[in-house]
């Protein structure tokens, strides 16, 4: 028994270990949400009471950050109104919200005129964009939509046939389950047929890859864009926050909270929260998370 | 104090003494036991699903791993055989060395050489694994990839990594286990009779003869115990091998980015969802399984250890 004790203990310290490393790998979100409860506790001061019941919403997997951050603080807000948020897809969300099971879908795309006949209406709360980035010593400044595909699937591998130096390029990705990851395949149209060299599992770690890796290219969310790496043009188009709120850039999407039937037709608790959505509190909140405001 | 100098009372006060300390000792040794306890009961019921609603061939025996596809696969695999083969290749480079240093460390080496050795030695275990992941992004990977350039300059189908690959891996665990297999060859070389020396040396051998025919086989068990302790903490190594090997479910060849069983379930944890975060889970069982096995081998080599440890003094 004692040597099975013993046994035990050594595998505990080496159990902990990676326990540790998978918490620290989750701080990120963390952070987010402590940006997320400074903001709540500078609102406590203006709760209102008068607004009670349920408001439900499911959807799309990209705009969990979204979704939780904006139904934390409409709850702090409004402290008898109980939010609750599903993931479970943007397909699904719509559906759901067609089917009137819950008040808001959540697509992280533009709904398909099929919905639309349904009876969904296309609400864009917030647009997503994401930047590709090489290492400072690279010449290639301008890639087409099928260049990237290309690099990224793995059919062009040596900057040279792009018009750059003769140098191999090195693919780096997000790790499967990243909204990033599922948003960049999902817009090239090349989901599951990337050959990644490197899947980083932060975007930190993105750029740091791609600024020490000479030939590297990834893809970043535009907020946190620095000067230690190089954003290609896609298109002849800068990636900027103002190309992608006028849609020139191609590598954004948008994020929908979609509603049976227009705004102005559901009940107060979804009015109120879309009031919220686009109030300057509510921008600011979209912009703390990396998101563009909708217009 | 006159009061309380009485034979009596004294010894009860003795008693009660020994008594709590006694309960707060079987209290701090119930902790630790019922961490392990319940840390194996979580895996075990975490883990177990995911067999199930995937089934053990598809995620034991899968080459692919694409847990968000449209049709999703779980296949772990290579992921497994990284692991396997990850740690073998670093015990490989790393024992040699390391019994090697412990041989010079206990005979071969004057005073003032040990006492600088020997510092830098236990300075290396204390070193955190994130320093070591750090130095190998900034080191070993672009020297890495240097090789790479050159290796691979006439394969126009290879996948350029970057310099994060499996011997990048490999080496960082090396390093990593180094401190582990010097220490407990060392301190096994020193339990040696002396006597088995003399005996060897005064027959005529040399010291070479002496140490390679005389105290290593003595002190095998002792050896074994380093390098299965070296297998254990390779095996669970997660954050510097996440930062340098690149993370793609490869077959584990030098130049290929590859994911271990650690890494595997670091990198994805924090966005996983449903299905995806039990096999996560089911990886961390796995994980699990190889460290108590290891475990108990090691236990076994102890106790052999132990029993031809007697027989030598005799």
């Amino acid at each position: 028994m004692k040597k099975f004790l013993k046994n035990f203990l050594f595998s505990t310290m080496i159990i902990t270990t990676f326990c540790v490393t998978v918490s620290c790998s989750g701080r990120q979100n963390k952070n987010v949400n402590n940006s997320m409860t400074d903001n709540n506790e500078h609102e406590k001061t203006i709760k209102e009471d008068n607004l009670s019941g349920h408001l439900t919403m499911a959807g799309s997997t990209s705009m969990e950050k979204l979704a939780n951050i904006m139904a934390e603080a409409f709850m702090e807000k409004y402290p008898n109104v109980t939010v609750s948020t599903e993931f479970i897809g943007s397909s699904a969300g719509i559906e759901q919200v067609i089917a009137g099971t819950v008040d808001i879908g959540n697509a992280s795309r533009n709904l398909k005129e099929s919905e639309k006949e349904a009876g969904a209406v296309e609400n864009i709360v917030a647009i997503d964009g994401i930047a590709i980035i090489v290492d400072k010593e690279n010449t290639v400044n301008d890639l087409t939509k099928d260049q990237i595909i290309g690099i990224f699937t793995g059919k062009i591998k040596n900057w040279s046939e792009l018009g750059g130096k003769d140098q191999p390029i090195v693919v780096i990705g997000r790790e499967s389950g990243s909204g990033t990851r599922g948003a960049f395949e999902e817009i090239l149209g090349i989901e599951d047929q990337c050959k990644y060299a490197n899947e980083i599992n932060s975007t930190g770690g993105v750029m740091a890859k791609v600024v020490t890796t000479p030939g590297a290219i990834g893809y970043v969310s535009i907020d946190i864009l620095d000067d230690t790496v190089n954003a290609v043009k896609i298109e002849g188009i800068d990636a900027t926050a103002d190309n992608i709120a006028k849609g020139k850039y191609i590598l954004s999407r948008p994020f929908v909270m979609a509603t049976a039937g227009e705004i102005s037709k559901q009940n107060e608790i979804v009015r109120t929260f879309f009031e919220f959505l686009t109030s300057e509190e509510g921008k600011r909140l979209i912009e703390s998370i990396g998101l563009i405001p909708a217009e | 104090m006159n009061n309380s100098f009485s034979v009596i009372d004294n010894n009860q006060s003795k008693e009660k003494i020994e008594r709590t300390a006694n309960i707060i000792f079987a209290i701090c040794a119930f902790f630790a036991v019922f961490a392990v306890f319940s840390i194996s009961v979580y895996m075990i019921i975490s883990g177990i699903p995911a067999l199930y609603e995937v089934g053990i061939k598809e995620i034991l025996f899968g080459t692919l791993w694409q847990p968000n596809a449209e049709v999703p696969s779980y296949g772990i695999l290579y992921v497994i055989l990284t692991s396997v083969v990850g740690t073998l290749m670093a015990v490989l480079i790393s024992v040699p060395i390391g019994v090697g240093t412990a041989i010079f460390l206990a005979y071969a080496a004057p005073k003032p050489l040990v006492s600088i050795v020997k510092p830098a030695i236990e300075l290396l275990a204390a070193i955190p694994s994130v320093i070591y992941g750090l130095i190998g992004i900034i080191i070993l990977n672009p020297l890495m990839y240097k090789i790479e350039l050159i290796l691979f300059a006439d394969t126009p189908d290879h996948q350029y990594t970057g310099g994060s690959n499996l011997l990048s891996a490999v080496i960082v665990l090396a390093v990593m286990i180094l401190p582990t297999v010097i220490n407990i060859s060392e301190s096994a070389l020193k339990s040696v009779p002396e006597k088995f020396a003399d005996a060897s040396l005064a027959l005529g051998a040399t010291r070479i003869q002496t140490i390679f025919k005389v105290i290593l086989p003595s002190a095998k068990s002792g050896i074994v115990t380093a390098i299965v302790l070296g297998v254990g903490r390779a095996v669970g190594e997660a954050m510097a091998i996440t930062m340098v090997a690149g993370n793609n479910a490869n077959l584990p060849l030098p130049f290929n980015s590859v994911r271990f069983l650690t890494t595997a379930v670091v990198a994805e944890m924090s966005y996983a969802t449903d299905t995806h975060k039990r096999v996560l889970y089911t990886i961390g069982l796995i994980l699990f399984a190889f460290i108590m096995i290891i475990n108990l081998i090691l236990n076994k080599v102890m106790k052999k250890g132990l029993k031809s440890g007697t027989k030598n003094s005799l």
